[in-house]
């Protein structure tokens, strides 16, 4: 199981711009749910508080009021339930790819055999088994990723919590990593929240598109294409992701010219 | 002309390995060499009381270590020298981390820290002998005030720099405070705790001759001031180079411990094929 629900959640930050407080109202009323199995993409224009939404659901940042839920259980704090998939992948400089990914593991606990055994599995599963020895310097940006994917699967988790992962990749390593990723959750069957910008990848990848913007969910999107979406070539070449695609931009647009 | 070409490019190739440049301490040799051929050059013009040169002070090093002065000075210097600055890293890479990590412990302590570094430490001289009499343990005291506070520093400064995703990544794996700083913030740290130390070497050095100065004239910093004080300049120069030259050695070797202990850094710099 893997359930993730936002109920009613609101979060305010205040910033000191020139010695004056502002108040930033990130998330205001927030609700919405994320079922079992499901892969659901945040998107909007930036500020509309779509990383701080997935943040107060890692419990990276406490939300002022309302709460987020992982199957029934409030989260409080960060918890193992929940792995996170950082934007630039952050991966421990000093550490190898396969340290890098039982570093997670070793932080619930894992010992010995069983440790090795599991990261290795990990590095397998998103293809570098072969770099498993290389620090993150000697990785390029697409095998950051991995690694940072395959940190955060290793524990195991009920949802995958992905902040912009495929953002500060080049066109073609992005491509290649969203079939990868569909092919992942294909196998692992892994809820899914992730934040874009990217309104192709969120179409491509998602079940469900919560729209936000201004700290308020607008509207929610269910993504009429069938899976397996085994080639994203032939996908983006359907009626459905067109219309789809559309009809979100649309809503994007809409929003930025009003205000 | 098949052939032909292949002899041109084969005579090519070692012309291309030959323009490599110079190895860096062929360079330091060389201006090492050359600076002390000046000074020779230079110095035998000098009345021997106002300088001396490179020649005199090697037959001056020869007298003192053949007397076996030179030896018993120089441990009579390493010792408090050895328990100061080990102390100064032992206790202040700790102190450091603590201090950047908690924001009451930064401002509980900070301010003490800054100011240390700063402390007039040759004008506390005669009290601390007060305290701690004119032996073995005011020497180190004031070898260990003086390389603290810069190992402190700059550990503290290092701390303040790790950025804070990869602290999030911690928690987000649900690592405790401590597991934090150990495993991200400490390995973070380490180049400028590297730094710290290096920076703290010539402190200490100076200290240790300062502690010799004030307290009983013992060890290289008494050679100094008999050698001084009998106006025979070559041999005072004798401990002064030893000193500068222990200074290097360290700093050297304190390189190639950091290479051992943060090997990815020169790799990120791009540092670690020189």
């Amino acid at each position: 199981m893997g359930e993730v629900s936002f109920v009613d959640v609101s979060k305010r930050f205040t910033l000191r711009v020139d010695g004056e407080l502002h108040h930033v109202q990130a998330l205001e009323h927030v609700s919405f749910t994320v079922h079992d199995g499901e892969i659901v993409a945040l998107i909007g224009p930036s500020g509309c508080g779509k990383t701080t939404a997935l943040r107060v659901a890692m419990g990276l940042d406490p939300a002022n009021a309302g709460r987020v839920t992982v199957d029934g259980r409030e989260v409080q704090g960060c918890g193992h339930d929940r792995g996170m998939v950082f934007q630039h992948a952050e991966l421990l400089p000093w550490l190898s790819a396969m340290q890098n990914v039982m570093f997670g593991l070793e932080m619930k606990g894992m010992r010995g055999q069983p440790l090795r055994e599991t990261a290795k599995k990990y590095l397998d599963l998103v293809g570098l088994a072969d770099s498993q020895n290389r620090r993150p310097h000697q990785l390029s940006g697409g095998m950051k990723q991995r690694v940072g994917i395959a940190r955060a699967l290793a524990i195991d988790p009920k949802v995958l919590l992905m902040d912009e992962p495929f953002g500060a990749l080049d066109a073609q390593t992005r491509e290649s990593l969203q079939a990868e990723l569909l092919e992942i959750h294909a196998r692992t069957k892994k809820t899914i929240l992730f934040v874009t910008h990217d309104l192709d990848e969120a179409v491509l990848i998602a079940d469900r598109i919560v729209v936000m913007s201004h700290g308020r969910v607008q509207e929610i999107v269910e993504v009429p294409l069938a899976r397996p979406r085994a080639d994203l070539s032939i996908v983006r070449g359907l009626p459905e992701f067109n219309d789809t695609r559309y009809k979100i931009w649309r809503m994007l647009h809409d929003t930025s010219t009003v205000h | 002309m098949v052939d032909i070409a292949d002899t041109q490019n084969k005579s090519a190739e070692p012309e291309v390995a030959e323009r490599r440049p110079l190895p860096r301490w062929t360079i330091t040799l060389l201006s090492v060499a050359g600076m002390l051929a000046l000074w020779e050059i230079f110095g035998r013009h000098v009345n021997p009381v106002f300088g001396s040169y490179p020649s005199a002070i090697v037959v001056a090093f020869w007298e003192l270590l053949r007397s076996g002065q030179l030896g018993s000075a120089l441990s009579e210097s390493l010792q408090p020298f050895v328990v100061g600055y080990g102390l100064a890293i032992v206790i202040g890479i700790p102190v450091g981390l603590v201090v950047g990590r908690f924001r009451t412990a930064e401002a509980a302590f900070g301010i003490f820290i800054t100011a240390g570094y700063a402390m007039p430490l040759v004008a506390l001289v005669p009290l601390l002998i007060l305290w701690l009499g004119l032996g073995f343990k005011v020497k180190v005291a004031v070898v260990f005030l003086m390389s603290l506070f810069p190992i402190c520093i700059n550990t503290w400064l290092g701390v303040t720099a790790v950025p804070k995703t990869l602290i999030e990544v911690g928690k987000s794996f649900v690592a405790p405070n401590f597991v934090i700083l150990r495993r991200i913030i400490l390995p973070a740290t380490l180049p400028y705790i590297m730094a710290g130390i290096r920076l703290a070497v010539g402190r200490a050095v100076v200290a240790m001759v300062i502690a010799e100065f004030f307290t009983t004239i013992s060890g290289l910093g008494a050679v100094i001031i008999n050698s001084a004080n009998n106006f025979d300049t070559a041999t005072m120069f004798v401990p002064i180079i030893i000193l500068m030259l222990m200074a290097v050695g360290l700093n050297t070797l304190i390189g190639v411990v950091e290479h051992k202990v943060a090997p990815w850094q020169a790799e990120i710099a791009g540092r670690d094929r020189e």
